[in-house]
């Protein structure tokens, strides 16, 4: 084996300009794709970071029907209490389950005393809260970093309109679930940035004040916002928790709770999608190169080497070794180019984060861009390249393998 | 025993409106250790018997036995192998591989023909670059060297793995008449060192006189056996 990779580098140099030009090519393609996939990648997973960490969580439990109804807040969609302490009882005791927090959503309208308009706000436990969403306090660009009983923090752009500072007073008036109105005074506590996606641009309330604004005996529960320790066990944890609340029946028999993952929830999971697919077409661009560039750089090796395979053939090289011996020099072009790929790629990330490249998302202005390259990542599009590279080679390494030694020695 | 016995060989070539018969009912038998030559003029069959000895080639009729092998039964697999073990080949243009250097070329066929160990080889390529006279030039790459010494060095890789048989077609064409003599002589002297047989092709006069053994071939029919002018009195 040593020397059919003896031979193979030796006949890759022999022919160092074709070489170095199909090495080149592919090298350029792996850098392609690994800054692409590590750029895509980093702002997809910082916009679902700053999404799941500053607003949605990474999964929320609701009453079957109220995410179908959500643009209402419907009130009598809530969970009653009772309801919610089977889920805080199942999710206590769920170890994947690093935090939860339950809300209670409601629109009312918020006014300055001499302006009015509508506002959407989450009731909250602010402790839990904080532990959920954990980026929810950096959205706070002026104010303290907590929320206490009669205290409101509320979007900067509800701010800014209604020219409302910190310390005002305000008051909010909302209907109640019997149709009656209620309201309450409030000091503003905290000016929150707003964010992209739903809840982006929410007041937060204590949920106690929330269940008094909307004269309920107890806090009511519009949803329960779930922090996983690991997130990448998402798809599991949901599927888990179904399975836990699949027991849970109202009357009719139907299930009374919902388990909706933060892409369920986001249309920024659309966006997540189209990046994937992108990626993913890119890679596909990747192989094409690699396919068309190898292959036909072994198409010429083999042309241009009649004579020689005739003659190996002729002192009785075995066909499985002539076949091999074309097949590793595809292999060792397709190492070529992922090493040297992954090597400028990675370099390259680099300087694009030395550079430190900053964006626009939505509202949030001055993101970061904080591209990282994950090893699986790098050790996927080597193998790719590699494997693609010896598919490449295999339809000429068999039309070599297959040369009668008669004809080949004719061949001039 | 006879090395090689061709009996009633034909070989015809299918053209796409004629069948050109190259062979046409040779009988021929060659002993082990025998200094063979295969003359006759460009188109008399020289090198359609040597590739049918050379099992690169079937022929259309007929039984052909090498080493006590029927060489016409083997397929393209098991031809190979018994390319490898039994035969060498030394060709006119030389053919050695261009990235190997000369100690590289003669070991190939012990590294990728058959499974010799290291130090086997190693002992075996020093014995026929000395042979060859071309231990001093072991690390040069073959367009380093002459056109002799290339073909010197084709015959050491002939010879390296042991065959019973070496075949050459047209050893010397390409080669002045001084080095010529000198690469039959090397190869006569193999033969006599290894006991190895050696088959040769040549239209060239002066050379056939150093065959021991001669076959003259005419429009594909052997046509003589003749004692060579090397054979031994």
């Amino acid at each position: 084996m040593i020397n059919l990779f003896k031979i193979a580098i030796r006949n890759l140099i022999r022919y160092k300009r074709r070489t170095l030009l199909t090495a080149s090519l592919i090298t350029i393609g792996v850098v392609f794709v690994l800054v692409f996939v590590s750029i895509s990648g980093s702002f997809k997973a910082m916009m679902i970071g700053q999404i799941t960490d500053s607003m949605l969580g990474h999964l929320q439990i609701h009453r079957k029907g109220y995410v179908a109804s959500i643009d209402n807040l419907p009130l009598n969609l809530n969970m009653k209490p009772k309801a919610y302490a089977k889920i805080a009882t199942v999710l206590g005791a769920t170890p994947e389950v690093e935090a939860f927090s339950p809300r209670l959503k409601f629109g009312g309208m918020f006014s300055n005393f001499l302006e009015t308009t509508n506002i959407r706000l989450n009731g909250i436990y602010p402790e839990r809260e904080f532990k959920t969403v954990p980026l929810l306090t950096s959205r706070i660009s002026e104010g303290k970093k907590t929320l206490n009983r009669g205290e409101i923090m509320i979007p900067s752009l509800l701010a800014k309109g209604l020219k409302v500072k910190l310390g005002d007073a305000v008051v909010i008036v909302a209907t109640n679930v019997d149709g009656s109105v209620n309201g309450k005074q409030f000091i503003v506590s905290g000016i929150l940035e707003s964010a992209t996606g739903p809840g982006g641009r929410d007041g937060y309330v204590h949920i106690e004040d929330a269940a008094e604004v909307l004269r309920m005996p107890e806090a009511e529960v519009s949803e329960v916002a779930i922090r996983l320790k690991d997130f990448s066990r998402l798809s599991a944890e949901v599927k888990e928790l179904e399975g836990k609340f699949a027991g849970e029946v109202n009357k009719e028999g139907r299930p009374m709770f919902e388990v909706h993952s933060w892409e369920q929830l986001s249309p920024f999971s659309n966006i997540a999608r189209m990046i994937d697919v992108m990626t993913f077409f890119i890679k596909i661009m990747l192989i094409a190169i690699v396919l068309i560039s190898i292959m036909n750089v072994m198409i010429m090796a083999v042309y241009e080497r009649i004579r020689e395979i005739g003659t190996i053939a002729a002192i009785g090289t075995l066909p499985g070794k002539i076949r091999s011996m074309f097949i590793i020099e595809g292999f060792c072009l397709g190492i070529v180019g992922a090493i040297i790929g992954g090597l400028l790629g990675s370099a390259v990330i680099l300087i694009v984060n030395l550079i430190g490249i900053r964006f626009d998302f939505g509202q949030q202005q001055g993101l970061l861009l904080k591209a990282t390259l994950n090893p699986s990542e790098l050790l996927t599009i080597s193998v790719i390249v590699i494997v693609v590279a010896v598919v490449a080679s295999l339809q000429p390494a068999i039309k070599a393998s297959k040369m009668e030694p008669i004809e080949a020695l004719r061949h001039v | 025993m006879s090395l090689i016995v061709a009996d009633n060989i034909t070989k015809d070539y299918q053209t796409e409106d004629v069948v050109v018969h190259a062979l046409q009912d040779v009988d021929f038998e060659i002993e082990p250790a025998s200094f063979v030559s295969f003359v006759g003029p460009s188109g008399s069959g020289k090198t359609t018997i040597l590739n049918l000895i050379g099992c690169l080639d079937k022929p259309s009729a007929g039984n052909l036995r090498i080493a006590d092998t029927d060489v016409i039964g083997l397929d393209r697999k098991n031809s190979a192998a018994f390319r490898g073990k039994h035969l060498g080949f030394i060709f006119q243009d030389f053919n050695l591989i261009p990235v190997l250097t000369v100690y590289e070329n003669i070991e190939y066929p012990m590294i990728m023909v058959q499974n010799i160990a290291p130090q086997e080889r190693k002992e075996r390529i020093a014995r026929m670059l000395a042979a060859v006279a071309m231990t001093d030039q072991a690390q040069k790459y073959p367009h380093q060297i002459s056109g002799g010494q290339k073909q010197r060095v084709a015959i050491a890789r002939a010879l390296v793995t042991n065959p019973a048989l070496v075949l050459a077609d047209e050893p010397t064409a390409n080669l002045d008449s001084q080095t010529a003599y000198a690469v039959i002589g090397l190869m006569k002297k193999m033969r006599d060192d290894f006991g190895t047989t050696f088959i040769f092709s040549t239209h060239d006069t002066k050379i056939v006189g150093e065959a021991e053994v001669i076959f003259r071939l005419e429009d594909g029919h052997l046509t003589a056996k003749e004692i060579g002018g090397g054979a031994k009195p």
